[in-house]
């Protein structure tokens, strides 16, 4: 009966589920002897206090975007894409047959074509799922997870028997060709000085030819794509036709077949996109990081997506902003394994009371704040 | 009467005969729901051994005052005396044992249990359930000897019949020792005869003793058997009256806060040619079952047919199949034209393309996406309309607000803004925002079911005045309802469902509710 205040919904919620999940983090860091303010310093220090860190929270959360997003759009369709892992997984198959196919004249049209293959692969890994859901009804959630599964185990069968060059010791792909090499954010003009090398005192180091910066910063071009994306999912899904029928299937099936929204095509087409944006996110480690296709390449990105998505309420600027936070998480929570003598695993813990709060338990914040403006209200009326 | 803070309304509220028992005082009860006051300030007297009739619109505050009378919700202000004495009723067991008992619109039976396990259930007189059921059984004979309520105590709840499945509720009521019983729109689903027979139960009741609240928005109702009757508009009560000193004319108007136009008014049918053909329709559901037995049945152009029937009975299932939303076998014509019933052009785009519109019974899972905003639904099943389209990808979202403005307009729907979600409107107005999207596309046909469910008075008027225009400018128009009273004022012919069968077609000038009910119960053959 009673609602929040639009604000409280998309802001506050966010906000003091987020405090929750630090409050607990502290707690446990206390209980095993550490200083919660030391582990905040590094993570903060560590994720966003240099342009070294930076780069690295700004390359996580390119990938999470992409995922995020992929679970976002099956979402407004009701259905639940979990294997947006798998889908990136074989996304970055179709990436690396498109960079070892040809010596790449240039990175720019390396992008284009490893993009197309990125998603088609995506795209093809989910279509499977969405059509046992459709045509037989098979839970999607349950053939996703399978799917991710069954991703894995091919991509390691063709990286040991088929993709290994002669000779190499590791199950993985021949480096991409230099004409793959995608440029890195701090190789891009107007970009670069964000990433600044800098002295002790915080001044920026003269070289030899101006301003140096870090060489080889892992966030890459892809994030404009991915932000390009953010802004195509948003249009999709509130500015076309095709969005419309979406959400409309996605709120309610039975009123969608009453309007002559076609189930089948509906779930195939919604799943194609988020399989295809999972894909795309292997762009960015696979082909902007890694340079060439290794085993569990997506590195459980596909997972953080559904925490992203939950977060961000399933809008793409939701996702936009819970991607870089995670991006913090992630990075800052490596920094502690360095760094501290906090266990790295603890990170693992940090993100898990984040999704606890932010994603499961976000009902509970939302009625305690629901409770606190009924007083607010009853006291104005 | 108590505190007097509002006197003209105590005034009308406190009509009792000197001297006469009360079986239930409320005063001055008050409850709100964040800032929306359901009740406010309701006093009402119900005299021992009487009918009470409560009548209002959806969302006058019906239920909730109910549900504070059965410990559901905790009124902020007043109090409760039963039998004279102040009660507090915390939850459904203090109401319980205080004597009351409630009957609820939709049951609360579990279906494969006998009548006896869901008499006694939660009212075991101990672990074993033995002699509670022997207990039961003498207790029910007794009960049925002395009101007419009979039912079969081994039956199972499945196999009975909705009426029966409704004695049941009352039984179970009785059982527990109900002075007091609040029958919550009991006549919704019954057939006319088995609401005639619910009536001289209730009466009997009466006879006996017994106090009965009933809950109902139809006004036959009331003046058929109430003795008095309180009317409630917004959340208070307007006025209690003798239901031998009103008349429904009165009712209405205290009702909807105006005059209020009972029957359609409408001229003689001037039939065209035919519009729909359907021949030897049939259509099963899911588990094979078939729910459209063969039907046929013509419509001309500039003519309503009414379809009565006990919801059902493949009144449904006719229009899905009609609206593209079920498959059949048969033979549809539209204007001549064989419609696909089975393939790539049996679905809701290709009727809407052929001319057919459909208000479909079930508004709020079909009609609409409720967290849609108006706007959104106005597009609903229209959204490849060219007018609604930017270009080949974009929807032109600012064309489809404005349009969404004018129909508000037109169709006086309250409050006029496209950008609020359909969940909040109210019924009445969800159903006007529907009938404009779809008669404004000016159909050859128009499917239209239950078109008054949920819809407060004020805007029944105006839907049966807009399906009449509809009509009289050379529509043809198929209507499904369960109200009799809507089939008999709108038809130009009824025909009558029964079992997914036409019983028969009437004219409604020559026929009368007895004929049509006995049909509807599937008695009179199809000789007739």
């Amino acid at each position: 009966m009673d609602r929040l205040p639009k604000w409280a919904d998309v802001a506050l919620v966010p906000l003091i589920s987020l405090l929750l999940a630090a409050f607990f983090s502290a707690m446990v860091l206390l209980a095993i002897g550490q200083s919660p303010v030391e582990a905040f310093n590094v993570m903060v220090d560590g994720a966003l206090g240099s342009a070294y860190g930076w780069g690295y929270t700004l390359y996580y959360a390119t990938s999470f975007m992409f995922t995020g997003l992929a679970v976002t759009v099956a979402f407004h369709a009701g259905l639940f894409n979990i294997g947006g892992e798998g889908q990136a997984q074989i996304g970055g198959l179709g990436v690396a047959l498109v960079c070892l196919a040809l010596p790449w004249p240039h990175w720019t049209l390396a992008l284009l074509a490893a993009s197309l293959g990125a998603a088609a692969f995506g795209a093809a890994w989910a279509a499977i799922p969405a059509y046992l859901q459709a045509k037989r009804g098979s839970h999607i959630v349950i053939t996703t997870i399978m799917f991710n599964y069954i991703a894995a185990a091919v991509i390691v069968y063709l990286l040991v028997d088929v993709l290994r060059p002669a000779g190499q010791m590791d199950p993985a792909t021949a480096r991409f060709p230099e004409g793959a090499k995608l440029p890195s954010l701090s190789d891009i003009p107007g970009l670069r000085e964000l990433f600044l090398r800098v002295d002790s005192s915080g001044m920026p180091i003269l070289g030899a030819d101006g301003l140096q910066t870090y060489q080889n910063v892992p966030a890459n071009v892809t994030l404009l794509i991915a932000l390009a994306a953010c802004y195509v999912v948003w249009l999709l899904l509130w500015r076309t036709r095709l969005g419309y029928q979406i959400r409309a299937f996605g709120k309610s099936e039975a009123a969608a077949k009453y309007a002559g929204i076609n189930p089948v095509r509906i779930t195939m087409i919604t799943m194609l996109i988020s399989g295809g944006l999972a894909g795309l996110m292997s762009i960015n480690n696979v082909m902007g990081e890694a340079e060439r296709l290794l085993q569990n390449s997506s590195e459980g990105a596909g997972f953080i997506g559904i925490a992203v998505a939950l977060m961000g309420r399933n809008h793409p600027l939701g996702v936009f902003l819970a991607a870089i936070l995670f991006g913090f998480l992630y990075q800052g929570g490596a920094e502690l394994g360095l760094w501290t003598s906090i266990p790295i695993e603890l990170r693992i813990v940090v993100q898990g009371l984040v999704i606890l709060f932010t994603g499961a338990l976000d009902q509970m914040v939302r009625m305690l704040l629901r409770w606190a403006f009924s007083f607010r209200t009853a006291r104005v009326a | 009467m108590v505190s007097g803070n509002d006197m003209g309304r105590q005034a009308t509220a406190a009509l009792p005969d000197a001297g006469a028992p009360l079986a239930i005082e409320l005063r001055g009860i008050s409850k709100a729901f964040g800032p929306v006051q359901a009740n406010k300030d309701i006093s009402i007297q119900v005299k021992r051994g009487s009918i009470h009739g409560i009548i209002g619109e959806n969302g006058a505050g019906k239920s909730t005052l109910m549900s504070i009378l059965y410990g559901f919700y905790k009124a902020d202000a007043g109090e409760i005396l039963i039998g004279g004495k102040l009660t507090a009723i915390p939850d459904s067991q203090s109401a319980i044992r205080a004597g009351i008992g409630m009957v609820f619109q939709h049951f609360k039976l579990v279906q494969n249990f006998t009548v006896l396990e869901n008499v006694i259930l939660g009212a075991e007189d101990g672990g074993l359930l033995r002699p509670s059921l022997a207990k039961a059984r003498r207790v029910l004979a007794d009960l049925s000897r002395e009101y007419g309520l009979d039912v079969n105590p081994d039956a199972l709840i499945e196999d009975l019949s909705v009426g029966h499945q409704q004695r049941v509720e009352i039984l179970k009521a009785l059982y527990r020792q109900a002075d007091i019983l609040i029958l919550d729109e009991p006549t919704g689903v019954l057939t006319p005869a088995e609401a005639d027979h619910l009536f001289r139960i209730l009466k009997g009741l009466k006879d006996q003793g017994k106090t009965i609240i009933l809950i109902t928005h139809k006004l036959r109702e009331i003046m058929e058997i109430t003795d008095t009757v309180s009317v409630m508009r917004r959340g208070q009560m307007t006025a209690t009256v003798k239901t031998a000193e009103t008349s429904p004319e009165q009712l209405a108007e205290l009702m909807v806060g105006r005059k209020v136009l009972l029957q359609v008014e409408k001229r003689a049918a001037t039939p065209g040619k035919v519009v729909l053909e359907v021949e030897n329709l049939s259509v099963r559901d899911e588990n094979k079952v078939e729910r459209l037995k063969g039907v046929s049945l013509t419509i001309r152009a500039g003519e309503i047919l009414g379809i009565a029937g006990v919801a059902g009975n493949g009144q449904s299932e006719l229009l899905e199949v009609l609206g593209g939303i079920a498959r059949g076998t048969g033979t549809i014509r539209l204007n001549g034209v064989e419609l696909d019933l089975t393939g790539k052009h049996s679905d809701g785009q290709s009727r809407r393309a052929q001319g057919i519109a459909h208000v479909p019974e079930d508004r709020q899972h079909l009609g609409m996406i409720m967290d849609f905003a108006a706007w959104e639904n106005v597009a609903f099943g229209y959204h490849h309309a060219p007018e609604y389209q930017k270009n080949a990808l974009f929807m032109d979202n600012d064309a489809l607000r404005a349009d969404t403005e004018k129909k508000m307009a037109r169709f006086d729907v309250r409050p006029p803004n496209p950008l609020l979600a359909a969940k909040n409107f109210s019924g009445g107005n969800q159903q006007k925002i529907i009938v404009a999207r779809e008669i404004e596309r000016n159909p050859d046909l128009l499917l239209i079911g239950q078109p008054t469910r949920g819809v407060d008075i004020g805007a029944i008027e105006f839907i049966h005045k807009q399906i009449v225009a509809l009509r009289d400018a050379g529509k043809a128009i198929l209507l499904v309802s369960v109200e009799l009273d809507e089939i008999m004022s709108l038809s130009d012919r009824i025909a009558v469902m029964f079992d997914g069968q036409i019983m028969g077609i009437r004219d409604p000038a020559t026929t009368d509710e007895r004929d049509l009910g006995l049909m509807m119960a599937g008695v009179a053959g199809k000789a007739a």
